[in-house]
């Protein structure tokens, strides 16, 4: 009897312990990120009043209104999502042709291009920049969507790529064949019945594509020039630049910036769990 | 489509068909090699053939100079800083991107907890990384802002006397991006390694425990062995990715006060896009990518070795 009391109470104080580290942990993740959002309902002469409170008196949508109303801004929210948008586009379409190659036929340089996908994801950003920064501008691409999606691809690609060979690896080959003996092609096969069974994977790659091209911010801000190109991360840095700090907008046009990528998160946390595992970390 | 199109009307010569058929997989390759060759190849072979050169892109006709610009970059004073700071920079972050991640999971996993409470803390947990580098900058700038609430927290509860100026004084002012992209970049650990815990197979533990293992020995022969081939991928994808960091220092302190935390890539896009010193810019990047690929290399050999 003694025993088992004393053995309630040591999985009581394990549980209190655990609920305890728990919450520290919470404070750490969770904290900025609600400062964040209460500044942005404050006015900005009292984003450094003091003592410090998380709901001011001067509690207001006005700084989102003001973002939402300025054209200027709302121009950069445009143009993240078409180029994000355009981006998810071409590198699914992409990445499933070749990774439908990749997993099921063998071929030729096979390997070498392989490990070159896989190494492509390390090169780095800023290595690719100066050439690039040529390159758009002798194709007359440069201040272009087209110089950012073409860019983007570069790193959006290898992850598709990898995630989509994962992908069709684990369907069966006798599938394709099937569609195959009914009279229909190869891409027929491909576009019917394995494209549609694998969207979970379609699904995650086209999420994680997304958010990188959402959040790019290097190549945005090199291969662009004027205001009415410039993406939200570029637009939030501009705001920074700018006379005053007006951080209640500044922290406005962040909830706002990272809603999208919060919202598909929150969505296809499942779908997104899988991808993680399968194409980042298994690579 | 095209390629299958093409074996279908065109020629019944055997061999010609045959010869069709090796090519399908490059047809439905064709715009990921296009891509990849213009796109990655060719700059890359573009950016060695600048680091060899002198005043490329400014001048219309730059002299071959060899290795001389690499000579000089070597020597150059702010250079080895910057090659320091990274390595600082980078090494911090994987070590406490790793302890952080695995103790939440670890956290997370804990059968005691109601899954409930363990899915609402999964997502606070996972914040900070939905937030792409110029929120998290303008974030932790209003955060460890001489008067912002971190410095109002320490003061208030005696830790530090004065305020301190974060970003802006030479004597913090790494440690504090540092710290920041702690923060940012956890969360790609913890979720990783929790779907890792999850994998490990129940009766490796039950066994363990029969066999008398305590909490910690259980921990060590069973948990971190399982995690091993997980943890070596992600601690070098983050290192890569880490020395690769770009935007978060750029929006933080561009690099200073000083340069102190100036990192490879804020050296490398100055010379080029505030110095219009392009070849030297160029050779700065060609460092970079072969210390990449150099770290790399391990990556790709680890992947082979957990695939076989």
């Amino acid at each position: 009897m003694n025993n088992v009391l004393s053995k309630s109470a040591k999985t009581g104080m394990a549980r209190a312990l655990v609920i305890l580290a728990l919450l520290l942990g919470a404070v750490y993740a969770g904290f900025p990120v609600l400062w964040m959002v209460a500044s942005s309902f404050k006015s900005n002469t009292e984003i450094f009043a003091y003592p410090p409170t998380l709901i001011t008196e001067s509690f207001s949508f006005n700084a989102y209104q003001v973002v939402l109303t300025n054209p200027e801004k709302v121009r950069f929210f445009i143009n993240s999502y078409l180029v994000s948008i355009w981006v998810t586009i071409f590198t699914l379409i992409v990445g499933t042709l070749a990774g439908y190659s990749f997993s099921r036929y063998d071929f030729f340089f096979k390997k070498p291009l392989n490990m070159l996908i896989i190494s492509v994801q390390a090169v780095p950003p800023i290595t690719l920049l100066i050439p690039y920064f040529s390159l758009i501008v002798t194709l007359k691409l440069y201040n272009t969507y087209a110089a950012l999606v073409l860019t983007y691809m570069v790193f959006t690609l290898p992850y598709a790529i990898i995630m989509m060979t994962g992908y069709f690896n684990t369907l069966p080959k006798e599938l394709d064949e099937a569609v195959m003996i009914d009279g229909g092609s190869r891409i027929i096969a491909l576009w019917r019945v394995l494209v549609p069974i694998s969207l979970p994977g379609i699904v995650a790659t086209g999420i994680y594509t997304f958010m990188q091209a959402w959040n790019e911010f290097l190549f945005a801000l090199t291969l662009t020039k004027t205001t009415e190109m410039r993406t939200v991360p570029v637009g939030i840095q501009m705001l920074m630049g700018q006379h005053s700090y007006e951080w209640n907008e500044m922290m406005a046009m962040s909830v706002l910036g990272c809603l999208p990528v919060l919202i598909l998160y929150l969505f296809f946390q499942r779908y997104f769990m899988a991808g993680m595992t399968a194409g980042s970390v298994k690579g | 489509m095209l390629a299958d199109n093409y074996i279908s009307t065109g020629s019944k010569n055997r061999t010609w068909r045959r010869a069709a058929k090796g090519f399908v997989p490059f047809a439905y390759l064709s715009p990921t090699i296009l891509l990849l060759a213009v796109l990655s190849l060719l700059p890359i072979a573009m950016v060695f053939n600048y680091s060899l050169m002198n005043n490329v892109i400014m001048e219309k006709n730059p002299t071959f100079v060899g290795i001389a610009n690499y000579v000089k970059l070597i020597s150059d004073r702010v250079f080895q800083q910057a090659i320091l700071n990274t390595l600082y920079f980078t090494v911090m972050s994987v070590v406490f991107h790793l302890i952080l991640g695995l103790t939440f999971a670890m956290l997370l996993n804990t059968k005691i907890i109601s899954p409930g409470i363990r899915a609402l803390f999964r997502v606070v947990y996972v914040l900070p990384w939905v937030f792409t580098a110029t929120i998290i900058a303008v974030l932790w700038r209003l955060m460890l802002n001489p008067n912002g609430i971190v410095n109002y927290l320490l003061v208030w509860s005696d830790l530090v006397s004065g305020k301190i100026e974060w970003l802006s004084s030479k004597q913090v002012a790494l440690h504090a991006v540092t710290f920041i992209n702690i923060w940012a970049g956890y969360p790609f650990y913890m979720v990783s390694l929790l779907a890792g815990l999850q994998g490990i197979p129940d009766q490796l533990y039950e066994a363990g425990t029969i066999d008398g293992a305590n909490k910690r020995q259980l921990f060590r022969y069973i948990t971190l062995p399982q995690l091993k081939p997980i943890i070596l991928s992600l601690a070098m994808l983050d290192f890569i990715w880490t020395m690769h960091q770009f935007t978060l220092i750029w929006m933080t302190t561009g690099g200073g006060p000083l340069r102190v935390t100036e990192m490879l890539s804020t050296f490398t896009y100055k010379l080029a896009f505030s110095s219009y010193k392009f070849s030297m810019a160029s050779t700065s990047a060609f460092i970079i990518l072969a210390l990449s690929m150099f770290v790399a290399l391990f990556y790709v050999r680890n992947q082979r070795a957990s695939d076989e």
